[in-house]
C-alpha cells in the first residue's frame, strides 16, 4: 500500500489505467443503454417506466460503494497517515454525492407513476437521504478550515462515524417492512429478475464503477498537481524573500 | 477533588456565572414548542398526536445551541492546551465536558419537557414513558454532539456546520424517543423502544468519546 504513497509513482500508474477505464466506461455505457432502452422487455406491471431501474439501481449501489471506499480511505489515512488516502477520500465525496443524488431523483421520477408519490418516508428512502447529508457534511467539513489538512483529518473521523448508516441502508428493507422492495439481485437463492433485465443492469453497474475509477483518477491527479503548485509557489516566495534580504 | 470533577465543576460554574447556557437552551426550547400550537391550531386531538414529536425535535435543537461552545471557548483562550497536558487522559476530559454539558442543558430540558408535554395534552401513560425516554436519550445527544463540537473546533462558520454534521446522527434517538411515547399512548409496550434508547446510549458513549478525543488531538496538533 505504501508503494503508492509516492505521488509520482501513483501518477504514472494512473496515467496507464485512465485511458482503459475511460474507454471501458464509454463502451459499457453505450452497450448497457442500448440493451436497457431498446432490447430489454417492458415490465408487465410497470410498463416502460421499469427502464428507470437501469440507472436508479446502479447509482444507488455506487452511492453505497463510494461511501464505503471513502470510509476505507479515511481509516487508512487515520491509521497510517497515508498521504494519498486523504486525497482519495476528498476526491470521492463529490462523486458519491452525485450518485446519491441521481439515485434519489430517478427514484422520485419512478415513484410518481408507480407509487403515485414523488417521495414517501420509507426507511430505505430516508436512510439514503441521510447518506446524502453525510456526503454534504463531509464536503463542508473538508473545506471549513484555513489549514486544508486539518479539514481532511476532521472529515476522515466524520466519514468513519457516518459509516454506521451503510448497514442501516443495506438492511433497511428487511428491518422495516415498508414500501421500497427488498433486494432482488444479491440473494442466497439467486437473482429474482429475468436474464434479459439482469444483463443490462449489470453492464450499467460495471460502467458506473469504471466511471468512478476514471473520475477518481482525474480528481486525484488535479489534487496532486494543485499541491505541487502550492509548494512551488511557496518556494518561489521564499527564494525572492531571501534574495531581498541579501 | 480529582481532575475529572474539577473540569465538571469548572464548566458548570463558568456557565452559571456567564448567565447560563442552560437558561438560554430552556428559553429556546419553550419558545420553539410554543410556536407549534400557534401554527397547527389549538385542537387538543392534533396536539396530543404530534406532541411527543414536537417536544423531542425542540429538545434536539435546544441541545445544539450549547454544543458550539463546548470546546471552542477553551481552545480560544488557550486553556485547552493546559487541560491537554494535565495527567488526566483526554477521554476523561471529554467525558467530564459531556457531563457538565448534560447538567447544564440536558437536565433542565428533562425538567421542563414534562410541563410542555402536558401543555400539548399528552396523557398520563405517555408522560411517564416520555420522561424515561428523555432521561435515556439526552445523554446520547450530548455524546453525539461532542463529536460535532470537537470536529468543528476552529472551523469557519462552525455553528451551521455543526448542525449539518450532528442532526443526521440525532435521528435514531428521535425515532425511538417518539416511538416509546407513541407505543405507551396506544397501549402497547414501550419497553423495546426504551431498550433501544439504552442501547444507543451504550453505543454513543464509547463512539462519542473515541471520535471527540481523536478530533481534539488533531485540533491540538
Amino acid at each position: 500500500m505504501h508503494r503508492f504513497a509516492n505521488p509520482n509513482r501513483f501518477l504514472r500508474i494512473a496515467a496507464l489505467i485512465l485511458p482503459w477505464s475511460a474507454a471501458i466506461t464509454v463502451t459499457l455505457l453505450v452497450v448497457g443503454l442500448y440493451l436497457a432502452l431498446k432490447v430489454s422487455p417492458a415490465d408487465y406491471q410497470q410498463g416502460e417506466s421499469v427502464r428507470i431501474m437501469y440507472v436508479h439501481v446502479p447509482a444507488a449501489w455506487m452511492a453505497l460503494f463510494v461511501y464505503s471506499c471513502l470510509a476505507g480511505a479515511s481509516a487508512i489515512a487515520l491509521i497510517w497517515k497515508h498521504p494519498l488516502a486523504n486525497l482519495a477520500a476528498k476526491a470521492s465525496a463529490p462523486i458519491g454525492a452525485c450518485f446519491t443524488f441521481i439515485a434519489l431523483t430517478t427514484g422520485a421520477i419512478w415513484g410518481k407513476p408507480i407509487w403515485d408519490a414523488w417521495w414517501v418516508w420509507d426507511a430505505r428512502l430516508t436512510s439514503v437521504l441521510i447518506l446524502f447529508f453525510f456526503y454534504m457534511g463531509h464536503m463542508a467539513l473538508t473545506s471549513a478550515f484555513e489549514d486544508a489538512s486539518r479539514g481532511e483529518r476532521a472529515a476522515a473521523i466524520l466519514a468513519l462515524v457516518g459509516f454506521i448508516n451503510i448497514p442501516v441502508i443495506k438492511w433497511s428493507v428487511d428491518w422495516w417492512n415498508t414500501l421500497h422492495q427488498p433486494a432482488s439481485i444479491v440473494r442466497l437463492d439467486g437473482p429474482a429478475i429475468h436474464a434479459s433485465m439482469l444483463a443490462p443492469l449489470l453492464i450499467m453497474a460495471a460502467s458506473f464503477a469504471t466511471y468512478y475509477v476514471s473520475v477518481l483518477i482525474l480528481r486525484l491527479r488535479s489534487e496532486i498537481l494543485a499541491r505541487k503548485m502550492d509548494a512551488l509557489r511557496l518556494t518561489r516566495v521564499r527564494d525572492s524573500q531571501e534574495a531581498h534580504s541579501l | 477533588m480529582t481532575g475529572f470533577w474539577l473540569i465538571v465543576h469548572r464548566d458548570v460554574v463558568m456557565a452559571w456565572r456567564q448567565g447560563g447556557d442552560g437558561l438560554m437552551a430552556i428559553m429556546f426550547f419553550l419558545i420553539t414548542v410554543t410556536l407549534f400550537p400557534l401554527g397547527v391550531g389549538p385542537e387538543s386531538g392534533i396536539l396530543a398526536r404530534i406532541g411527543a414529536a414536537v417536544v423531542w425535535v425542540a429538545a434536539l435543537l435546544a441541545t445544539l445551541l450549547s454544543l458550539e461552545r463546548m470546546f471552542q471557548t477553551d481552545f480560544e483562550d488557550g486553556s485547552f492546551d493546559l487541560i491537554a497536558i494535565a495527567p488526566l487522559p483526554l477521554e476523561a476530559v471529554v467525558l467530564a465536558k459531556c457531563m457538565a454539558n448534560w447538567l447544564l442543558t440536558g437536565a433542565p430540558l428533562l425538567l421542563t419537557a414534562p410541563i410542555l408535554a402536558m401543555m400539548l395534552h399528552m396523557d398520563r401513560e405517555g408522560l411517564a414513558i416520555f420522561v424515561v425516554a428523555m432521561a435515556l436519550g439526552t445523554p446520547s445527544l450530548v455524546f453525539i454532539g461532542a463529536i460535532g463540537a470537537a470536529l468543528t473546533v476552529g472551523a469557519r462558520r462552525g455553528g451551521v456546520l455543526l448542525t449539518l454534521l450532528v442532526l443526521p446522527l440525532y435521528i435514531p434517538v428521535l425515532i425511538f424517543g417518539v416511538g416509546a411515547v407513541e407505543a405507551a399512548v396506544t397501549g402497547q409496550s414501550a419497553q423495546p423502544h426504551l431498550l433501544v434508547l439504552g442501547g444507543l446510549l451504550l453505543g454513543t458513549l464509547p463512539l462519542g468519546l473515541w471520535a471527540s478525543t481523536t478530533a481534539l488531538k488533531q485540533a491540538l496538533e
